[in-house]
This record gives structure tokens, C-alpha cells and sequence, in this order.
């Protein structure tokens, strides 16, 4: 079931043109019912995203670090065999650890600030570690699992920022801010764009090298692919393989919060992410499950919610329109998926053909 | 006592109400070979659905509103699903976030983006002459919105349509052996795009009772993660009609503590309570999940 995320050969031109026709039409038609002018909407989508050096840094790269990273999160659980759906989880319990740690720790300087966004990565990885236990226990399967635990992580930080972590004139439901020494350093003459990118493209990269060249990227993929063929083959314990790719998986979401708290909004409240989790979904698939084309997926949809909020801005579109555009295109890639692997298949079944004939 | 019983009992019939509603069609989505995990999408678009068609024109409007709301989500799925063959959780997700996408694009364009107090009619209970006047589970078991009939009689009906009759035979034979199926003349690509449309129907009317029996509103994200719950009742339920109404009976009764505990003046942080229904699914399924047997080829592609 996994494997077909992966395969990414052969894919038919114009099935995916076809499936692109229909998403414009299905967005168009949104619009159109909606009464918004698509002409207004695609010029604050393109100001807001790429149309200009501080879009570009401090709207669009700053929204594709989290997706980068949460993207990684959804990937590596995939390649795994695990439906990790609960990244968004994850990364609220990641930013709220990360935040308490940040408020504190007395003093500031990197070793303070490296020792938040661990507090948040294995805040993340004990999150998914409780759907990783329900399932090698008792056989919850992790896509309800990790849904439910997206709902508990969200009252939970409600909870939080109304209670022991509330700023201390206890008006508003968020966190005090976080200190200057304790936030993420910015990169000069690029606005709101802070180091967190180096960290993503660096966990990105690892990743991707672990995929392809060790061998507990190979036993990974081998046990996501065909568990029982894995078992088969021997020297694959598939239970703690599975283990090990819930609880990255998760220390990647977790970290994606801590480096959004730390890097971005400098407070815990409850709507610190707009649905990151989800969107990395699509971020992974879109890429096939590849790091490095994650960097570019990631920055697609970092654009796409940069833009959406242009939209909401200039335009008066609600930003749920771009929630639902993501959602297309996953239907999309999904949709398509199936098929261009299916051609795949044929292909390979008529070469095969053409050899026994000849 | 009975102040506190009778509210309880009838708290937890209504907070039961929607959520058997979904469970029912989901168990025919599953017996019939699929996960549909785009039910709480199919239960917002329903909810949406009831405020579009109660507002346009009245309470009957309202429901048929709930169930298009409800078969247009379940139609895109069963195109992803049934004939592009694409991966059901992933599909069952992806129409999730689309259903909460454009169910708040349309709110906001419809009816603006401050959501002013929008008021549908709603539904007021009926009394059932005789029954009603039982005493404790009276009041709260037959005073209720109509649609909670509708799932007191869907309960047995479907129990007895899905283990007695011939088409239910066909229902479960599809979600058990498809090719097995298949060869005995049964058509499993339309029984399956069926159950899911059915399975549409009843999510779009459970959305449908959240807002023309409940809230008597429209809110964004309404749905709040019912439709997974659903789902779980399934599991919790054994895929069976009778256990899953039994299920979203503990369901309602949990939610339904809140309102008791407030009666009876015990304080808690109110998020405990938002987060009870989640938690019980998690220990629910925990508890269930290695003794219950799933339709052999449920979530398996044709």
C-alpha cells in the first residue's frame, strides 16, 4: 500500500495534465460560487508568495521550514509502513515543550536554545510514541490513533495557555514571550527568515542519505513495503523498525513546533499552526516521499499559505479557500497516483511480454 | 434524582444521536470493503448542507440540504476510491481537509465572515403519546428531535436488512471475498460506490442533526473530529448495528457526564471534558481492537 507513494517512473503526461485541468476548473468554480474576482485573487496570491524579495523570505520560506520539516515527519513514518497522521499533534505538543523550556531556562546563547528545540523533539517523539505503543500492543491501528491524539494536543495547549503557562497578566490565552537571547537567529536582509531553514535542509539532507545509503534507511523501507517479506529475508525486527520510524517521525514533527515557537511567533497559543500537520501530508506525497523534493514541495505550499493569507488580506478570500486548494491537490497526487502506477505496471507487464515472445 | 437522571439520559441520547447516525453508514462503507475516513467531512459538508437548505427554505430543506451536503462528499470518494483506486486513508483525509476547506470558504462567502448570529429553525422534540409519560427514561428517551427516531429505527432494521436478507448478504460478501463475490454475480463495484452513498446520506444527516436539532447553527469545523469517532465506534461496535448503537450510547454518556457534573457543581478544567471523547476512544480501542475481526478485505483495493 505504501510502496505505490514511492513509485514515481512512468508517470502518464496527461493523466496528470488532466488531473491539473480539473483542479483549476474545481478552484475556478469555488470562485465563481464564492462571487471573488480570480483575477484579484491571483494577484494577492502572487504578491503575497513570490512577488517580491520580502514574500518570498518572510511569508513563503517561513511558512515552508515547518512544512519542510513536518513534510520529513510524514515522509519517513510512510516509508515506514506508518500512517502517521498525527503530525499536527506532535507539533503543538513539540511547540508547547519547547516553549516551557524556553520560559524556563534562566539564561539565554545556543546551548539554551539547542536544549529547547530537543525538549520539543522529544516531546514530539513521546507523543507519537503513545499511538507507536497502542499499536505494538494492542493493535490500535495509528490512523485513528493519531488523530485522536491531534484533538487531545489541541485542548491540551488550550489548556496550557489558560493555566500554568498563561503570560502573567492572565488576559489573553498565550504564553509570555519568549526572551530575544532564547529565539532563533534571523538571517541578515531576508526579514522574518530565521536559521531554522539550515536546520530543516540539514535534517532533510540526513534523511535522505539515511534513505538511501544505510542500512536502517534500507530495513525502513524494506519492512514499510512488505512486512512479511522483511520478516522473510530475516535480520529485521519489525517491531522495533516500526517503533523507531513513529518515534522520528514524531521527534521531527515535535521539532518543526520548537522551531516554529522559537523562530516565528516567540509565544505558545492555540492556533500556532494552520493545520501544518495536515498540509505535510501532501507535502510528502506530492514529493513521493524524496527529501530533497520536499524542499521544493514544501516551498510550494509555504507559498500557497503565504499567498492565502494575501488573499484574505487583499482580497477579502477566507484562508479556508487555500486549505482547500492543498486539499485538491493531494486529491490530485492521490488520485493520480494510482493510475500512473498502474501504467507503470502495464509498461513493465508488456516488456515482459515482448521477452517471452522474442 | 430524576432531575439529574432524566436530563443525563436524555443529554446522552442527544449527543448519541449524530454519531450512531455516522457510525450506521460507516458500517455499511466498511462491511462493504472500505474505510471511509472523509465521514467527518461528509458530516461538516452535511451540517453546512442543513444551514444552506434551512435558511433557503425551512426544516425539510434544511435535511434535504444535510443530505446532499452529505452525498456529494461521499461521491468524490467513491471516484477516488472505487474507480481511480486510489488509497482510501489517504483520499479519506485529503477529502476531510477539502470538505473543511470549502465548507468555510462558502460560510464566509455566504453568509460573511463574522458568522453574525445566524439562526436556523429547529427541530423541537416530539413526544410520543404514552411512552413519554414512563417515568425517568421517559422524558428523555421519547421527547426527542425526529431524527432520533429515524436511528432508533435504522438500529434494528439495518442489524436485520445486513444478517437476513439478500442484498445484505451481497453487502457483506463484497467486504468479506470481493472475487468470491464477483463470481457469484454480484456487481462489487456498485454495491460499494451504494454503501458509500448511503454512507454519505446518514453522515450528511448526522451533520444535519448538529445544527438543525442542536446547535440551531452553523460554526466552522463543527464536526470536531465526530466523524473519526464514528469510525472508531465501528471498530468498538464489532462492525455490528446493535453494538455500534450501544457504543455511541457510551459515547453520549460520556459527553453528556459534562452537563451532570455541572448540575451537580463539580468543577474541572473544561478542556477534561472536550478531551473525554477522545481519550474514551483511545481506551475503548485499546481495550477492543484484538478481539474484534474487521471484513477480511476492509481497506484492501479491488
Amino acid at each position: 500500500m505504501i510502496a505505490s507513494f514511492t513509485s514515481s517512473r512512468g508517470r502518464s503526461a496527461w493523466v496528470v495534465l488532466l488531473a491539473f485541468g480539473i483542479l483549476a476548473i474545481a478552484i475556478g468554480a469555488m470562485l465563481f460560487l464564492g462571487g471573488y474576482s480570480p483575477q484579484a485573487a491571483a494577484t494577492a496570491l502572487w504578491h503575497g508568495s513570490l512577488g517580491s524579495w520580502y514574500s518570498i523570505t518572510s511569508a513563503t520560506l517561513v511558512r515552508a521550514v515547518p512544512l519542510m520539516l513536518t513534510g520529513c515527519a510524514v515522509a519517513v513514518a510512510f516509508r515506514g509502513g506508518v500512517f502517521n497522521i498525527g503530525a499536527e499533534g506532535q507539533l503543538l505538543v513539540g511547540a508547547a515543550a519547547a516553549a516551557a523550556t524556553a520560559l524556563s531556562l534562566p539564561s539565554g546563547g545556543a546551548f539554551t536554545i539547542c536544549v529547547a528545540l530537543v525538549a520539543g523533539a522529544l516531546a514530539g517523539g513521546a507523543w507519537a510514541a503513545i499511538a507507536a505503543l497502542l499499536r505494538a500492543r494492542f493493535g490500535v491501528l495509528e490512523v485513528i490513533s493519531t488523530i485522536m491524539l491531534n484533538f487531545v494536543a489541541l485542548h491540551g495547549v488550550s489548556y496550557l495557555v489558560r493555566g500554568s503557562l498563561q503570560e502573567p497578566t492572565r488576559i489573553y490565552p498565550q504564553s509570555s514571550t519568549i526572551a530575544d537571547a532564547l529565539q532563533l537567529p534571523r538571517f541578515p536582509g531576508a526579514g522574518r527568515l530565521h536559521v531554522g531553514l539550515i536546520l530543516a535542509l540539514i535534517l532533510l539532507a540526513a534523511c535522505g542519505w539515511i534513505f538511501r545509503f544505510t542500512a536502517s534507511g534500507f530495513r525502513l523501507q524494506s519492512v514499510g513495503q512488505s512486512p512479511s517479506a522483511a520478516a522473510t529475508a530475516g535480520l529485521v525486527d519489525i517491531r522495533s523498525v516500526t517503533v523507531m520510524a513513529f518515534l522520528s517521525s514524531g521527534a521531527l514533527a515535535g521539532l518543526a513546533g520548537a522551531v516554529e515557537v522559537l523562530g516565528v511567533t516567540y509565544a505558545l497559543y492555540e492556533n500556532i499552526s494552520p493545520g501544518y500537520g495536515y498540509t505535510a501530508i501532501a507535502v510528502a506525497l506530492l514529493a513521493d516521499l524524496d527529501p530533497w523534493r520536499i524542499v521544493a514541495s514544501a516551498t510550494l505550499f509555504g507559498a500557497l499559505e503565504a499567498g492565502g493569507a494575501a488573499m484574505q488580506r487583499d482580497a477579502n478570500i477566507p484562508s479556508s479557500f487555500v486549505s482547500m486548494i492543498e486539499a485538491l491537490l493531494l486529491l490530485a497526487v492521490v488520485g493520480t497516483q494510482t493510475v500512473r502506477r498502474r501504467s507503470r505496471i502495464d509498461g513493465i507487464a508488456e516488456s515482459d511480454g515482448a521477452v517471452t515472445a522474442t | 434524582m430524576n432531575d439529574v437522571l432524566t436530563p443525563f439520559l436524555s443529554a446522552t441520547i442527544r449527543t448519541a444521536t449524530p454519531l450512531v447516525l455516522a457510525a450506521l453508514g460507516e458500517v455499511l462503507v466498511e462491511r462493504a470493503g472500505l474505510i471511509n475516513l472523509g465521514l467527518e467531512g461528509a458530516i461538516l459538508a452535511g451540517a453546512f448542507g442543513s444551514l444552506v437548505g434551512a435558511t433557503a427554505g425551512g426544516l425539510v430543506a434544511g435535511y434535504l440540504g444535510a443530505i446532499c451536503g452529505g452525498v456529494i462528499v461521499a461521491a468524490i470518494f467513491a471516484v477516488f476510491v472505487v474507480w481511480l483506486k486510489a488509497d482510501q486513508i489517504i483520499t479519506g483525509t485529503a477529502i476531510t481537509l477539502l470538505s473543511a476547506g470549502a465548507t468555510g470558504t462558502l460560510y464566509r462567502a455566504w453568509y460573511g465572515a463574522s458568522g453574525a448570529a445566524l439562526r436556523t429553525p429547529t427541530s423541537t422534540p416530539i413526544a410520543i403519546p404514552g411512552l413519554v409519560h414512563l417515568p425517568v427514561i421517559g422524558p428523555a428517551l421519547f421527547a426527542q428531535p425526529l431524527l432520533t427516531y429515524v436511528a432508533y429505527l435504522l438500529v434494528p432494521s439495518l442489524a436485520w436488512w445486513l444478517a437476513r436478507t439478500h442484498t445484505g448478504l451481497a453487502l457483506r460478501a463484497t467486504g468479506e471475498r470481493p472475487d468470491a463475490a464477483e463470481t457469484a454475480g454480484i456487481r462489487v463495484v456498485r454495491v460499494r460506490i451504494a454503501a458509500v452513498l448511503a454512507g454519505g446520506v446518514l453522515g450528511g444527516l448526522a451533520g444535519g442533526t448538529l445544527v438543525l436539532a442542536q446547535a440551531g447553527t452553523f460554526a466552522e469545523g463543527m464536526s470536531a473530529g465526530r466523524g473519526f469517532i464514528a469510525v472508531s465506534i465501528v471498530v468498538l461496535g464489532r462492525w455490528n448495528p446493535l453494538g455500534v448503537a450501544v457504543a455511541s450510547l457510551v459515547f453520549g454518556a460520556a459527553s453528556a457526564l459534562q452537563f451532570a457534573f455541572q448540575a451537580m457543581g463539580w468543577r474541572a478544567p473544561y478542556q477534561l471534558f472536550l478531551v473525554m471523547p477522545y481519550l474514551l476512544t483511545l481506551a475503548g480501542l485499546a481495550g477492543v481492537v484484538g478481539r474484534a475481526r474487521p471484513p477480511q478485505s476492509l481497506g484492501k483495493p479491488l
